[in-house]
């Protein structure tokens, strides 16, 4: 099945789903009660999201001198940087820091980006057993599922529906609490913790003038993974440069904020290399791998660029109304919603995910609460422009509008048939409009028409 | 107050009472309006679809057909704001780009213009019930309408104006989207159909009639029983 055909059926599925749309409508209302809380914190909203933004400017702007300088900080504090191009390079280079520290146990944080190169499947079948920490992806794992959001992973379960999964997977008795059960992730994740090998984390910011990398998180866990472990492997896109240290101080509260409604997660972790000569703890080696994997497509791209200032707050998200219907598992991509929809015909290909831009009402909401002021849905309408121009769009496509084109520079034709035509011909032509909305009915004479009569 | 008045497309189509409504309304307000019976459409349809040559030629008779006017008032916010916002996009660096940034300030909503140019906010309509608005995407985020709709119909003798849940959640129209993803459009039809149902509503009330026609669509196939009117219609009732 094409990639289209796959979104549409399962789409369709999730739209008409009344479970589904009860608990993403109860979850994201909690989020939105949040968020209000949290922006209290900022004297200036919109200066803050502005600065946020030419913060990102710059960063992107200057990447290649901001990585490198990153490089060279953390490489002298003995942290090792390798560079991916691609999904399969990060992959080799994991698996072979694996097999060098004879790695059977890895645990890692809550990461997007590892989600994107399959990281778990790829571990998987080199016989490492791959755990995840965070609690929703903990879930999401032992329902063998991707994350559904990226930053709730497992946002369209119930707490009954975790109490079940539990009971099912792990063999504790059924109705637990959310306590209760978080009790039982905790116990089984120390246990694995404490033989692991590898840790593996993502990062939420690089920062360039001090070589470091920044953690959010809320449960402790991506700081276990980075530290317990012997080895701690970073896998990060390149675009998650912020350029100094000062940076975050706008950057934790608006990530937070934006993600959850809190003024500041209850961890964040700046990890600035291994464990050093004078110091007690800390694993006793750090890789970096800094991934492309397309990114660089949107960097040469100067009118979709800004994609990529994207801080993964997962706002944009939570805002459209297309993914509260259809739910994160109907992309069939690593990143949904409005993001998503926008970078995923860059990172993958136009041809296989130029649907997604399309998939869209333009309602602007994303736009409206992006943290870092991405401009997404006027991005969509420019995915749906660069399809068109590099011959993305079907011959019925072209033609239909040439013809809108020639009845629209002439005010005769559209004055051309009466109403019963019009109304026979659109109703056949858009046969979709009437299956669940009465059928368009067209006026007998246009407003042109009869306006002209008026006048005599 | 001169008034030039663009009746889109669709309007113009299937929905000429609307456009009527309106110069209705315009006239009681003391205006003479004026319409160029040479106009088509603003564009916007190929230009959301990504066929920007297309767009810009019809653009280019837009740009022209209202040159000159004092103001062009339309009843649909999605023309105003694509006029506005995106113009520029097709015709900047170009001969145009000076008639375009002119005419973005001279193009304007019909509730906009009624409250903010010409500072009228009662017309003397009349229609008993209760009514909710459904505040248009293109009105709040792209024109950034939202109490000029409100004022007015508080003014209609009669109606009772009760807000929905969600009100400024999209409803699902988004042009082609409505067919082409014809599922998740309905669905978010329904979610919005809910909402205004639940506040026992008579009357649907908005700015554009590209969402009436969604919503109300969808709701005579439901049978929801709730009606949708455009604002000019309400505005144009009893009198």
């Amino acid at each position: 099945m094409s990639n289209v055909s796959s979104f549409m059926a399962k789409s369709t599925i999730r739209a008409a789903d009344l479970d589904h749309r009860k608990k993403i409508n109860f979850n994201i209302g909690r989020y939105n009660a949040a968020v209000p809380q949290g922006k209290q914190q900022f004297a200036n909203l919109a200066m803050a999201r502005e600065r946020a933004k030419n913060a990102k400017w710059r960063a992107i702007e200057n990447l290649d001198s901001y990585l490198e300088e990153f490089e060279k900080k953390i490489t002298e504090r003995g942290a090792a940087v390798l560079w991916a191009e691609t999904a399969e390079d990060a992959l080799e280079e994991i698996g072979r820091i694996c097999r060098e520290k004879n790695c059977k146990t890895l645990v890692k944080s809550k990461s997007m980006v590892t989600e994107e190169i399959h990281l778990n499947k790829y571990l998987e079948q080199n016989g490492i057993e791959s755990v995840e920490t965070d609690l929703g992806e903990y879930i999401q794992q032992l329902d063998n599922e991707p994350p559904y959001h990226i930053v709730t992973p497992a946002m369209h379960k119930s707490k009954e529906d975790v109490a079940r999964l539990f009971a099912d997977k792990l063999g504790v008795p059924g109705g637990l609490s959310p306590e209760e059960l978080t009790l039982v992730a905790r116990e089984k994740l120390r246990e694995k913790y404490r033989h692991a090998e590898v840790g593996v984390t993502g990062a939420n910011f690089i920062i360039a003038d001090v070589g470091a990398v920044a953690v959010t998180e809320n449960e402790g866990n991506a700081r276990l993974s980075c530290s317990m472990p012997k080895t701690h492997i970073v896998v990060v896109g390149i675009e998650k440069v912020i350029p100094t240290m000062q940076d975050l101080a706008l950057f934790w509260p608006l990530l937070s904020t934006y993600g959850t409604g809190q003024r500041v997660t209850v961890y964040n972790t700046i990890v600035s290399g291994p464990r050093q000569s004078h110091e007690t703890d800390g694993p006793q080696e750090m890789y970096v791998i800094l991934l492309d994997n397309g990114r660089t497509n949107l960097l040469a791209n100067t009118a979709a660029r800004q994609a990529l200032y994207c801080i993964r707050c997962g706002a944009c998200l939570n805002a459209c109304p297309v993914y509260k219907n259809i739910g994160g598992h109907s992309y069939e991509t690593t990143y949904s919603g409005p993001i998503g929809s926008v970078i995923t015909p860059h990172l993958k290909g136009v041809g296989e995910y130029k649907h997604l831009s399309y998939a869209s009402s333009l309602c602007g909401n994303c736009t409206e609460v992006c943290a870092v002021k991405i401009n997404l849905h006027e991005l969509l309408l420019e995915n749906r422009h660069e399809a068109v121009v590099k011959g993305n769009s079907s011959l019925a496509e072209r033609l239909a509008w040439k013809a809108w084109k020639q009845a629209s520079l002439n005010r005769g034709l559209m004055n051309a048939a009466n109403g019963n035509i019009k109304s026979k011909v659109v109703n056949l032509v858009f046969k979709g409009w009437a299956q669940h909305r009465d059928k368009l009915n067209f006026s007998q004479k246009t407003f042109n028409q009869l306006w002209k009569e008026r006048q005599g | 107050m001169n008034v030039s008045i663009f009746v889109p497309c669709f309007i113009d189509q299937l929905y000429p009472s609307v456009a009527f409504s309106m110069v209705k309304v315009l006239e009681k307000a003391g205006c003479t309006v004026s319409y160029n019976t040479n106009q088509t459409c603003c564009g916007q349809p190929a230009f959301n679809a990504g066929f920007h040559g297309e767009a810009k030629d019809v653009c280019t008779k837009f740009l022209n057909d209202f040159a000159g006017a004092d103001y062009v008032v339309a009843p649909s916010a999605s023309c105003v704001g694509f006029v506005r916002n995106y113009y520029h996009q097709l015709f900047d660096n170009s001969s145009r780009h000076n008639d375009v940034k002119d005419l973005a300030n001279r193009i304007v909503e019909f509730s906009e213009f009624m409250v903010k140019v010409l500072a009228v906010d009662n017309v003397g309509a009349q229609l008993n019930g209760r009514a909710t608005y459904h505040d248009s995407c293109a009105a709040l985020r792209e024109c950034h309408i939202k109490t000029e709709p409100r004022q007015l119909l508080t003014n209609v003798t009669g109606l009772e104006l009760i807000e929905m849940n969600d009100v400024e959640t999209c409803c699902g129209f988004g042009g082609s989207f409505a067919v082409k993803f014809g599922p998740i459009s309905i669905a978010m039809a329904d979610q919005k159909l809910t909402n205004a149902t639940a506040t026992q509503a008579h009357y649907l009330i908005s700015t554009d009639m590209s969402c009436l026609m969604h919503i109300g669509g969808y709701s005579q196939n439901k049978g929801a029983g709730i009606k949708v009117m455009h604002l000019a219609e309400v505005l144009a009732s009893g009198w």
